[in-house]
């Protein structure tokens, strides 16, 4: 167990998991396909506040996912490359990107937790901040 | 977890009936637990954009599930691909990725999913019946297929949708169960002229803005015409799921689980009111191009893939006359249509008029249009929303009309008359 005291709790985990990274907190939905270079990791999308960031690693949390069905894919290729984040938190369920990381677990191995976090849990997730995930969607500071 | 299978589903999750049923037993009951369904129900078709290559992964899962032996056990319909296979010269890709893109199409195929290649399934014959549970991908389908078909699907993505095709179960679920086909918000007309809600230009305008406005919503419009055309609400649909993450809208008087306000608030009150005014639309049809006049390269219609009646109307509007000979203007369509189109007669004169035709895909997910260009117009809010990150182009929206005249002259030409306050 951490010596830390928990930062939030996933209200759902679409995909549960463990994972530790650094958080990279989204202004705006990113969507994976168009706005993210799965070969570089790095947010491509020129209108999105945070371009040229990269993803690779880190925990990032956004409030939403965006439109295209292909945004699963997307996120699989990023896993595959070796480009994809630690662990997605979200605002709210959101299959697509789920699938994504469900696909890349059953086809890679690589497991990149998708958790739904409750209101206000994104407050307490500064970019920056390492974080902790434990399996059952608590999300520590680390 | 509450969630439960059904005994077959056990026994396939178990590997009772081979590796391939498994595989996709196993990805719909993640992909269910990921939903926070309760269980799993049946579907009576697929539509599956999987097909489309986009990295090695696209391929090695679809390697992985047909090397399993898995095959379709609903009629399964396929989105479009990388590749042009009526027209493969109009590929200009790299050759090695256009060699991944059609092993890809062939595993979907051994899969036993119809080669159809076209993301309007729904104007290629493919119909689900009024309240029957389907499995589609592609945002303009789904949205589509729940708001003018009144059939069922959630916003499926990538490999969930072949995987319903497979096992024929879905997560119970989302736009599956009838609560969510609630209108939580009721947007209004308000003070839109009458010459423009009678403009095809209007729809994939207002469609662009709502999307904005509602994001994953279900939004009821009250104050447009009843019967809206099926291409008016096809726009409309394609527009909002891009903008936003619209699975389902309702338009009172012209789609079906919206006879009246009521039906469609399923006699609750909206959780919101939203308006949407002249200068709202404007701006909406503003945000839509980087560049509003000038030379011009290309222009890109069939996004989502032209119908019969969208192709009737490019051939009236052209009237006899050529493509200027300083643009190339691509018309992207179903196999289904361009044959329909062929019988009309309309294939040859198309072509003379210097038209490409594109079948299979679309001209913003593969490398079709020339990398020298660098301005190109469109009559799809869809396509403007996403060519100019695709391909790093600038674009200019516009009707219809506006597509061909300026295609005609070789140089941007727009209405602006109808957007103005008067």
């Amino acid at each position: 167990m951490s010596d830390h005291d928990p930062l939030t709790r996933a209200e759902h985990s679409m995909v549960p998991g463990g994972a530790v990274g650094e958080v990279l907190r989204l202004d705006e939905p990113l969507s994976f396909w168009g706005g993210l270079d799965p070969a570089t990791g790095r947010i491509i999308d020129r209108h999105h506040p945070q371009v040229g960031e990269s993803v690779t690693g880190r925990v990032i949390a956004m409030p939403f996912g965006r439109g295209s069905s292909s945004a699963s894919s997307a996120l699989c290729e990023a896993v595959r490359a070796g480009t994809g984040p630690a662990a997605i938190l979200m605002g709210e369920f959101d299959e697509i990107v789920a699938l994504g990381a469900i696909a890349a677990d059953e086809v890679y191995g690589v497991l990149v937790p998708v958790l739904v976090l409750p209101e206000g849990g994104f407050d307490r997730l500064p970019t920056g901040q390492r974080v902790r995930i434990g399996i059952d969607g608590t999300v520590y500071s680390n | 977890m509450t969630f439960r299978l059904g005994a077959r589903d056990e026994a396939r999750l178990a590997g009772e009936e081979g590796p391939g049923q498994q595989f996709a037993m196993r990805l719909v009951s993640r992909a269910a637990e990921a939903m926070g369904a309760k269980a799993l129900l049946d579907v009576v078709g697929a539509h599956v954009d999987a097909c489309l290559y986009l990295g090695p992964a696209t391929l090695d899962f679809a390697e992985r599930l047909a090397g399993a032996g898995a095959q379709v056990t609903v009629p399964t319909t396929l989105n479009v691909s990388s590749l042009d296979l009526i027209h493969p010269e109009l590929y200009r890709g790299d050759p090695d990725d256009g060699r991944a893109a059609r092993r890809l199409m062939e595993c979907y195929e051994e899969m036993g999913c119809r080669p159809t290649w076209t993301c309007t399934p729904y104007q290629a014959g493919e119909r689900p019946a009024f309240g029957e549970n389907v499995a589609w991908a592609e945002s303009n389908a789904i949205v589509f297929a729940n708001s003018v078909l009144g059939a069922r699907t959630h916003r499926y993505g990538d490999f969930i949708d072949i995987c319903c095709a497979v096992t024929g179960r879905a997560p119970a679920a989302g736009l599956h169960l009838d609560e969510a086909r609630r209108a939580t918000v009721l947007v209004h007309l308000d003070g839109v002229s009458d010459e423009l809600v009678n403009r095809d230009v209007l729809y994939p305008v207002l469609g662009g803005l709502l999307g904005r406005m509602v994001g994953k919503e279900v939004p009821v419009l009250e104050g447009l015409p009843s019967g809206l055309s099926e291409d008016r609400l096809k726009a409309l649909g394609a527009a909002a799921a891009s903008t936003g993450a619209v699975g389902l809208f309702h338009v009172v008087g012209s789609t079906p689980e919206a006879p009246t306000l009521e039906a469609a608030l399923q006699g609750r009150r909206p959780d919101s009111v939203l308006s949407v005014t002249p200068a709202d639309l404007r701006s909406a049809r503003d945000r839509l191009s980087t560049v509003a006049a000038g030379a011009l390269d290309v222009v890109s219609l069939g996004t989502p893939h032209y119908s019969v009646e969208e192709f009737a109307r490019l051939v009236e509007l052209l009237d006899s006359r050529r493509v200027h000979d300083g643009v190339v203007l691509y018309a992207a369509t179903s196999r289904e249509v361009l044959n329909e189109v062929s019988l009309r007669g309309w294939e040859a004169i198309l072509l003379t008029a210097g038209v490409r035709i594109v079948t299979d895909t679309c001209t913003y997910v593969t490398p079709i249009i020339d990398v020298a260009a660098r301005t190109a117009m469109t009559d799809s809010a869809k396509w403007a929303y996403y060519a100019p990150g695709n391909l790093g182009l600038e674009v200019v929206f516009g009707s219809t009309e506006d597509c061909v005249e300026s295609a005609v002259a070789g140089q941007i030409v727009r209405d602006e008359r109808i957007w103005s306050d008067e």
